[in-house]
Order: structure tokens, then C-alpha cells, then sequence
């Protein structure tokens, strides 16, 4: 064993970090300024970075302003999550020719494809991704799609000094703080004025290697203790919360509350908390074929509970009522999930409260519930 | 998730919206199953359906699937002609528990094309007589013309040590035989609850009464079986379509015994 590689590196020398994941041939993805957004894309250096901007939430409200600092990553988070390049919103499953009524699948080339480092992910993001690889690969069947874009994938965390006004991280145990074992790298950005710099800290070997090559400072005792620091109060910050002691057994017990009727005259049944979640994973198939038919393609696409087709089956959808859409979302995510992978569905990234056009919380809505039923510790 | 393509050897008519598939696996493979598991059925450029499988387990050098033409993707799977090819993804899902039941009397409730999925269980029990105990068959259908493997039931109603109870919802003037739902058929019942295991396939609201009728007659919660259906797109609980409460149905399912999935059958759009 070898001691930790912490480090300090000089603001304008994290450029140094771009060139050493491009030299090992690296496509970087990371926070950039899109639409009035904070997205993720690919991006070259430290040019494409949100530098200056901040994000501000709320349920239902999102905008970028400017920060009176230089940070690069003084944003908490965006619309996107990682899972689109791990599980992407639409992809071929494969194509097909028929001759005679005879098919046959056809063998296309895939091209190689570039590992990808991922810039910027923060610990609920984290948390995500380790929910989505139990969900997509410790089963029975993995998804192979899931797999081989997830297995190289080299990660970087940056740990959050700040929350939106939407984070619940704290009380959900995934944040704000980074696990060092979690990522390859993990980051602090510490944008005091004239005093900006970050912490580096490798959690792999090959995180490790890639830090080495940065021009760096040993980072000091003081630097750790003002990193923790900045890390805890981001925690501290935070206006929400949910409270998941018995929750389970509340939305377990709670099929027939009178608040999912409450909740149903508010949901708009448009599906953005499901495309916005880190950790929904639904998916649907698009059979396509040419007007002789006998050229077929199989896609799959994101798809999610809250549409009336998600259900069906012969003679109507299960689920034909908004309300059931709504209690089926909350009860899986935050109850069943438990049952089915042994840990929450939600990370406390806050994501669904903020892109919900009707501003619909989470945590109220499942404080409603299980304030209300007579439960385990309630 | 790609299906391999499989021969329709024959396509045969059941009744006027029910057709039964014989289909051979690429390269002369053999295609094991456990009565109960189901395939995933793919028609290029049109679509994929999760089918039971309806033939018999000990015949392995072809699977057989009984399909009712709804809509356009069972449609134009029945279409398909012997020769053509159908792709094949499976067999998925847990099946009925012919190992558990050895030994057992066996009850076999089946409504409408419910009877498919149980039909391996029937070949099963017949060609392993001795292994089993007394073999009741309970089946209802609509009407008499949607009475579906009509050979085959006067067949099996006259293996030894089987009764065979069938019934229709709307009998006409020449049906000579019983009308009324199949708990109607309860009372002609002769059941001895505790070396019992039922095995129940058939509309949602039909497998719950028969369920509950059985266990207020004393068979065990634990040895009454249900196929259920929802929605399947990946069939290995990928896609989460089919989830019902904590069940992914594709893969803890489709048969549950009652005892583990009592508390969701009331719950109306789980």
C-alpha cells in the first residue's frame, strides 16, 4: 500500500489535468453553458467550463447567475445527469433483413469506442451511478449496453462547497461529501478571492498516476481542514431534507391515502422528473422498419411511468389514473426500490423538484404521506 | 436482447382468434423449458410479445406457443406461415412448481387462454402419473366456440384418476354442458386441501376468486399458484414495465405462490 496522493493544484494549472486524460486518449465530458442551462457535453479545457456562473433553484425554477469569484464549478447541478452516457436516452439494439419471411441479424461493425473520462461528478451523481450498477448489472441479466459504456468510464468528483436551494443530499447520507474510494479523482474547488486552488485526492491507482503529472503543491494539513470545512457547511446549507427512517413501510401502507388524489390535481403527468432522475432506468422499444418491411431496426429509448402506454396491457393500462402513476413513481423510488436493491432509489440530487413545471417536492410529498400514517416511529 | 431466428414448423387454428405456433430452433437445438416460462416473440418492424409456452416439456426438439390474435403484433405473429421465421428470445421467468407439487394432488384452474400456460403442466403430470396424485382440470371459457384444445380435454378427462370440470359464461341452446363462472364448478370438487397444490391461470379477477375460494377450503396460501401478466418489453427486469409492487413479474415471476403476493392482488392500479 502506498499513501493517499493528496494534492494541491493551482487553479490555472488544472488545464494540466485536460491534456493528461486527452494524452490517454480521453473524450472528456463535463459542466458546460448551454440554452441558459449548466449541461453536460463533451469539452475540450478548462475554456468550456461554466466559469463564474452559478446556478439558483427552486421547485419548479432554475436559473444561471454570475458568481463574484472565478470558481469552474460553483454550480450545484444540472438538467443532465451522467446515466445519458452510461444508459443513453435512445439507442439501435440492432437491425434485421427479411427475405422469403426469413430473417436475418445483421452484423454491423461497432466502432471502437473512446473511454471516456467524466469532469465534474458530484457525490450524489456517485451515488447514482452505484444505484444504476446494481439495477443494470448485479441481476441475473446485465445490460450489456449499460456494461461496456460504464467499465472504463474514468471518473473525476467534485465535491460540492455550496447547495442549491433543491439539495437533499445531508439526509439522504449520499453527500456532500465524496467517498475517496468512489471516483478515480476527487476534486474541491476552493475559489477564495485571489486564493484559488484545488484538492486533489486519487482514489485508484490510475487516478493516481494521472495527478502525479499536474504541477502540484503536497497539500497541507490546513488546506484538508479548510476543504472539510467547506464540504460540511455545503451540508449544513441545506433547506430540505427526507426523513427515510420507516418510509418504506409508510408508502408501503399508504396505497389508499387520500393525498395521492391531492398530489394527481398538481401532476402534470409529463414524464420530467423521470428523465431528469439520475437513477430511473425505465426503458421502451421502437420497432422501425421500411414501408416493404423488410428492413427492421429495434431502438431503446428512456421511457417512463408516468405515460399511460408504460402499463398496458390487453384491455387498458394498469395504471390508468394519474394518481397511480404519481403513487407508483414516489412508491418505487423512495419504497419498493429497497425491496428490490437494497438501497433508496433517490439520491437527494433535488433534480425532480427543480425541472417539475408544477414545482411538486418530493420531500413534502412524502412527508405528507408519512406524517399521516400511523407507522413505525411516527 | 437480440432474438435468434426459429422455424414456424406449423401455425394451427384453435378457434376462431386463437392459434397455436410450433416453432424448431436454429441449427436442430434443443429447446428446454419449465412449464410456466414464457418467451418473448418478435415479428420484424412490428413488434415483440411476451407468449407462454403451451407444448409439451418432454418434447424439446421444438417449442409450442398458443397465441390469442388482439392486435396488430399477435396479428401478424399468427400470420406467419411454416417456413418463415419467428425471433426468439427465452425461455424467461419462473414456471409452476411441478417439483415442489410431486406427490401432491394437483388442481389446474385455467380461464380462457390461461389454459396454455398450464397445458405443460397437464403433459407433465399425465406422463409422470405415478409421481403425482389425483389431477384436476377447472376450466371456464367465454363461450363454447372459444373452447380451446377441445381434443385434448376429452383426452385428458379420461386419464385415470383425472376429472376434468369445464364450463362456459354463455352456453347457447346447444351447449349441454355447465354455465357459470369456474367457482361454480367448486361444488363438484372432490379436494383433499391438505396434499393439494393449485395451479391457477386466467383473468385477474378470476385466478383471485379461485384463489380465495380454494383457501377457504383449506388449501394452504402457500400452495396456490398464480401466472400474472403486466407489461413486458426486456423480459429480465431491465425495461420496468412489469413491475408490481416490489415484483419485477418478468423475472420473480410470472407464477407466484398467493401467500407472497396476497396483499397487492386488491390493490387496483399497482
Amino acid at each position: 500500500m502506498t499513501d493517499a496522493i493528496r494534492i494541491r493544484i493551482v487553479a490555472d494549472q488544472i488545464e494540466q489535468l485536460f491534456q493528461s486524460l486527452i494524452k490517454r486518449d480521453y473524450a472528456i465530458f463535463g459542466p458546460t453553458v448551454r440554452d441558459g442551462a449548466i449541461i453536460y457535453d463533451r469539452i475540450e479545457d478548462t475554456s468550456d467550463l461554466p466559469r463564474g456562473v452559478t446556478d439558483r433553484q427552486e421547485a419548479g425554477k432554475y436559473s444561471l447567475a454570475s458568481r463574484p469569484d472565478q470558481a469552474l464549478f460553483g454550480y450545484a447541478i444540472g438538467p443532465h445527469s451522467w446515466k445519458k452516457y452510461f444508459h443513453p436516452a435512445r439507442v439501435k439494439l440492432f437491425g434485421a433483413s427479411t427475405d422469403n419471411g426469413v430473417f436475418r441479424i445483421l452484423q454491423e461493425p461497432t466502432p471502437p469506442r473512446q473511454p471516456t473520462a467524466l469532469l465534474g461528478v458530484r457525490a450524489c451523481e456517485l451515488a447514482a451511478i452505484a444505484i444504476q450498477d446494481k439495477v443494470l448489472l448485479d441481476g441475473p441479466y446485465a445490460d450489456e449496453i449499460y456494461r461496456d459504456r460504464r467499465k472504463e468510464a474514468f471518473l473525476i468528483a467534485m465535491q460540492c462547497t455550496e447547495s442549491a436551494d433543491t439539495c437533499f443530499c445531508s439526509s439522504m447520507g449520499t453527500g456532500p461529501a465524496v467517498p475517496v474510494v468512489a471516483a478515480d479523482i476527487t476534486l474541491t474547488e476552493i475559489a477564495d478571492n485571489g486564493n484559488h486552488w484545488f484538492l486533489a485526492e486519487a482514489g485508484t491507482p490510475r487516478g493516481g498516476e494521472v495527478l502525479l503529472e499536474l504541477e502540484h503543491q503536497p497539500a497541507g494539513e490546513a488546506d484538508c481542514l479548510q476543504v472539510s470545512t467547506a464540504v460540511a457547511a455545503a451540508g449544513l446549507q441545506q433547506k430540505r431534507r427526507l426523513d427515510t427512517t420507516g418510509l418504506r413501510e409508510a408508502l408501503q401502507d399508504s396505497f389508499d391515502h387520500p393525498h395521492w388524489d391531492e398530489v394527481a390535481k398538481r401532476c402534470l403527468d409529463c414524464a420530467n422528473c423521470t428523465m431528469v432522475c439520475p437513477t430511473c432506468f425505465c426503458t421502451d422499444i421502437e420497432d422501425v422498419s421500411d414501408v416493404s418491411g423488410d428492413h427492421a431496426e429495434r431502438w431503446r429509448r428512456w421511457d417512463s411511468c408516468f405515460t399511460t402506454s408504460f402499463s398496458y396491457i390487453h384491455g387498458g393500462s394498469v395504471r390508468s389514473s394519474p394518481k397511480a402513476r404519481y403513487r407508483q413513481w414516489i412508491t418505487h423510488k423512495l419504497s419498493s426500490w429497497v425491496d428490490q436493491f437494497g438501497t433508496s432509489g433517490c439520491v437527494g440530487c433535488g433534480r425532480c423538484i427543480t425541472w417539475c413545471p408544477a414545482g411538486i417536492d418530493i420531500t413534502e410529498e412524502a412527508q405528507a404521506i408519512r406524517g399521516t400514517v400511523n407507522h413505525g416511529n411516527t | 436482447m437480440v432474438p435468434s431466428p426459429w422455424v414456424v414448423r406449423q401455425v394451427s387454428k384453435e378457434t376462431p382468434d386463437t392459434f397455436t405456433l410450433v416453432l424448431d430452433p436454429p441449427g436442430g437445438a434443443r429447446a428446454k423449458f419449465t412449464p410456466g416460462q414464457f418467451s418473448m416473440l418478435w415479428v420484424g418492424g412490428v413488434g415483440e410479445l411476451p407468449i407462454s409456452i403451451s407444448g409439451d416439456p418432454a418434447r424439446p426438439e421444438s417449442l409450442t406457443y398458443t397465441v390469442r390474435s388482439v392486435g396488430p403484433a399477435t396479428q401478424s405473429l399468427v400470420s406467419r406461415q411454416a417456413g418463415q421465421t419467428v425471433g426468439v428470445r427465452g425461455p424467461y421467468g419462473i414456471g409452476w412448481p411441478i417439483e415442489a407439487a410431486t406427490g401432491r394432488d394437483i388442481i389446474v384452474a385455467a380461464g380462457g387462454i390461461g389454459l396454455a400456460p398450464l397445458r405443460p403442466v397437464i403433459y407433465h403430470v399425465l406422463a409422470n402419473r405415478a409421481d403425482y396424485g389425483r389431477l384436476t382440470i377447472l376450466y371456464g371459457a367465454r363461450n363454447p366456440r372459444d373452447i380451446l384444445f377441445r381434443k385434448e380435454l376429452a383426452v385428458w378427462a379420461k386419464q385415470p384418476d383425472t376429472q376434468l370440470l369445464s364450463t362456459v359464461d354463455y352456453g347457447g341452446v346447444a351447449w349441454r354442458g355447465h354455465v357459470g363462472v369456474v367457482t361454480t364448478l367448486f361444488k363438484r370438487l372432490r379436494l383433499q386441501p391438505a396434499k393439494t397444490t393449485a395451479m391457477i391461470c386466467g383473468p385477474e379477477i378470476m385466478m383471485r376468486i379461485v384463489a380465495r375460494d380454494l383457501i377457504a377450503r383449506g388449501v394452504s396460501g402457500e400452495d396456490v399458484y398464480l401466472s400474472m401478466e403486466r407489461n413486458m418489453k426486456c423480459a429480465v427486469g431491465l425495461c420496468g414495465h412489469c413491475q408490481w409492487g416490489p415484483h419485477f413479474v418478468c423475472k420473480d415471476g410470472p407464477v407466484f405462490p398467493f401467500s407472497r403476493i396476497a396483499s397487492l392482488l386488491d390493490r387496483h392500479e399497482l
